[in-house]
């Protein structure tokens, strides 16, 4: 049991090695533990607390620097809180979350146009 | 009449430790008794000392002599005909010892009907009903409560209903004169002055000494709360009074006073003209609302004023002020150049911005360019006490009216008329155009923002918003619950909002648990008008007082209620993701002491148990839509119904 977890450990470690721009899954899994959904929405959709983050129009180096310095009601994120790492892996969850429908192709939405 | 002479509570006590002897000697010595004595079968076996006392001969000797304890009006009676006068649909309340005179009177002399006995459960229910039915009706409750335990459990939603400019109409129950409590339970819900508790946060109060100063306390109480601004007021009802036969003097003086409301204050006419002076002169003039729209007449004459400047409205919601997809909806205080502000109590934190609360230091700034004229019609300014806060803080204007805004309005309307010069009215007509289309763009923007996250378990606000919209947009519909910023204003944004009754704004302090009570009376009210009532409920709100679904289901309130479950005190918890990122530490634990989970809460299991229908959890966005649906027919059947929906935090 012990072989299988050192290994099961070695495999993510490789991966992550192996994946410099971040894992998404770990990504995911901070940006819960983290509270960054709180603002944010699960899907980084933005709500009225914080921005629109998912998908990033930043690029990781923009997200970094600006966890590290927001500007308006997010607090700053020290490297103490969270590392570069982890926060390249946050990036990587928001990569993955795809654009949404345009509107126009959502109905209860499209129908509010004109009123 | 059984009363033997003027006998009142004093010659029952006096006798009162023979009567209990002597009446069950009585009660089975009598023809009647005997002919009922087979009913009474089932009644357990008396005691040991019971059975040696019913053996013993009365105290006070013949059986004869002992008094008869009823009259046929009691003082509570009186107080009914009172009551009755000031014309209340309701009465909500906790039943209370202290009020049970008034209670039963209510109930036989009094019919039940204007006022109706609502039965809640817990009195901070009782004064949020009454809190949320006047939003949609103008019209005050009346709630009853022990002048102890009942109004320290009233208190937080009575600071709640003033200082959203609520009256309330508060009747204590009370026992001021020691000699009439009964057992520790009575002492204990005993107090020498009962409103003191809540002076700091209610408008006027008194303590009556006798039916006629009841009367006259009472058509007084009501006049006050009733001129504006707005505020509960609290009478004690003696409980020695509603229980004592009405005294022989004040059968021959009590009188009801007439009761006359007050014309509100409007502006003074040299200060309108002033305001008119500088609005029709604005190149960029922003009317902000407050609590403008006092009764549904006001948002039409805001509009009328709006559309008469050609000048954006920004609505803070505290009120339903303008109509949400108006041209005229929206304005950027950044770029004004005369402000108008109308019964807006944070005037300051309208104007201003501030350090952001999870920074060190404490830094604020104008938010209007410099020269930026600020005018106020305000009715605070009439009125006022110092040691709860909910004034704000104090706002440095150019202008400040000491006014009823609605009542102001007309003449302010008037006045910019007088001075719109053909050169101003194409000016006006061109920037309403410039306006027009920014509010137009602005709709566009929240409609693209809105389909982000569409299909996202948990559910998306947006989604939920919309969902719901689509199945009450053609309903006389009424939101009633407060939406900003728990449910990240979507409603506000997306849906079509033009009548008094469909947004009543917030808390009024911001004291969470106001929300299902002031659904539950805001529907109240909306049942007769057969309006179908839509509560978007957060979990943690609920939870402080969630018999008040009981009292829905029991009374037969139709209201629908989307549950806002994100399984956490949510504003809480990002404090504490700020607070500990602030230090340094880790951020991983905001959920301890805020979550509500682990057990989740099952909110349609809940609203079974209560007695209404119940529907949930709801996890997948495609399965809202048609729960919504059946939903809706139980509430058009003129019952309560709740939906739990999982939901985004925000």
């Amino acid at each position: 049991m012990q072989k299988l977890l050192l290994a099961a450990l070695l495999l993510t470690a490789l991966v992550r090695a192996q994946d410099p721009a971040g894992n998404a899954g770990a990504g995911q899994r901070l940006y819960m533990k983290n509270g960054c959904y709180q603002c944010h929405g699960t899907v980084g959709q933005g709500t009225i607390a914080g921005a629109r983050i998912g998908p990033p129009r930043l690029n990781a180096q923009g997200l970094i620097r600006y966890v590290r310095r927001p500007a308006g009601q997010m607090p700053a994120f020290t490297e103490k809180v969270m590392s570069d790492r982890e926060l390249a892996d946050v990036y990587a969850f928001l990569k993955t979350i795809p654009p949404p429908k345009p509107s126009k192709d959502i109905p209860l939405l499209n129908d509010l146009r004109g009123k | 009449m059984a009363r033997k002479g003027p006998v009142g509570r004093r010659g029952f006590l006096k006798g009162a430790a023979g009567a209990a002897a002597g009446a069950a000697a009585l009660a089975t010595s009598t023809p009647a008794a005997k002919a009922q004595a087979p009913e009474r079968a089932a009644t357990p076996l008396p005691s040991t000392a019971l059975a040696a006392a019913e053996k013993s001969p009365p105290i006070r000797g013949d059986v004869s002599t002992v008094d008869v304890y009823t009259t046929d009006r009691p003082g509570a009676d009186f107080m009914v005909d009172v009551i009755k006068t000031l014309n209340f649909d309701y009465v909500c309340a906790n039943p209370g010892s202290s009020f049970r005179g008034l209670h039963e009177s209510l109930v036989n002399y009094g019919g039940n009907k204007a006022p109706e006995f609502i039965t809640c459960c817990h009195e901070e229910s009782s004064v949020a009903m009454a809190h949320g039915y006047f939003k949609i009706e103008g019209k005050p409750l009346m709630v009853m409560a022990h002048g102890t335990v009942g109004l320290q459990h009233a208190s937080m939603a009575i600071y709640n209903a003033y200082a959203d400019r609520v009256p309330v109409y508060i009747v204590l129950g009370n026992i001021q004169d020691i000699k009439f409590r009964r057992s520790d339970v009575e002492w204990a819900h005993s107090v020498q002055d009962a409103a003191a508790m809540v002076r700091d946060y209610t408008k006027w109060d008194d303590n009556p000494v006798s039916l006629g100063h009841f009367a006259e306390s009472s058509v007084r109480a009501y006049k006050i709360a009733m001129t504006p601004p707005y505020e509960p007021v609290v009478i004690v009802a003696d409980a020695v009074l509603q229980e004592e036969p009405m005294p022989e003097a004040d059968r021959r003086t009590a009188r009801i006073p007439k009761l006359t409301l007050p014309a509100p204050p409007a502006g003074d006419s040299g200060a309108l003209a002033e305001a008119a002076k500088l609005l029709v002169a604005a190149e960029n003039p922003l009317i902000v609302a407050g609590r403008s729209a006092r009764t549904p007449q006001g948002i039409a004459l805001l509009v009328e004023l709006a559309e008469t400047l050609q000048a954006p409205v920004q609505d803070r919601h505290f009120r339903m002020n303008f109509p949400s997809l108006h041209p005229l909806s929206g304005g950027n205080i950044a770029t004004a150049d005369v402000v108008l502000g109308l019964e807006v109590q944070d005037f300051w934190m309208a104007t201003h911005t501030q350090t952001p609360i999870n920074r060190m230091g404490m830094q604020s700034k104008p938010i209007t360019k410099p020269g930026a004229k600020l005018v106020t019609i305000y009715s605070g300014d009439l009125y006022g006490k110092s040691n709860y806060q909910d004034f704000g803080r104090y706002a440095e204007v150019d202008l400040s009216i000491a006014a009823d805004a609605e009542a102001t309005l007309p003449a302010l309307i008037e006045a910019c008329r007088k001075l719109i010069t053909p050169d101003r009215r194409r000016a006006m007509q061109a920037r309403g155009a410039k306006l027009a289309e920014a509010s137009k763009a602005a709709r566009e923007r929240d409609i693209e923002l809105a389909a982000y996250g569409w299909d996202a378990s948990p559910i998306s606000t947006a989604r939920v918003s919309m969902e719901l919209w689509n199945q009450i947009k053609n309903e006389d519909w009424s939101l009633v619950s407060d939406v900003n910023p728990f449910f990240s204003s979507w409603p506000l944004r997306l849906w079509d909002f033009k009548k008094h009754y469909q947004y009543l704004g917030e808390h009024g302090a911001y004291g969470i648990g106001y929300g299902a009570p002031a659904a539950v009376g805001a529907a109240l009210a909306n049942r007769k008008h057969g309006r179908l009532t839509v509560n978007i409920q957060c979990d943690g709100d609920l939870n402080y007082a969630p018999g008040v679904l009981w009292t829905a289901a029991h009374h037969r309130i139709p209201l629908l209620t989307i549950m806002h479950n994100n399984r956490a005190y949510h504003q809480e918890a990002m404090y504490l993701t700020d607070m500990a990122a602030r230090a340094n530490r880790s951020v991983s634990t905001f959920s301890v002491g805020s979550g509500i989970n682990d057990p989740n809460i099952d909110y349609a299991t809940m609203a079974k148990a209560y007695g209404m229908y119940g529907k949930g959890p709801i996890t997948d966005p495609k399965d809202l839509g048609p729960a919504i649906k059946e939903a809706i027919a139980v509430v058009k059947r003129g019952e309560p119904a709740l939906i739990d929906v999982v939901t985004q935090p925000r």
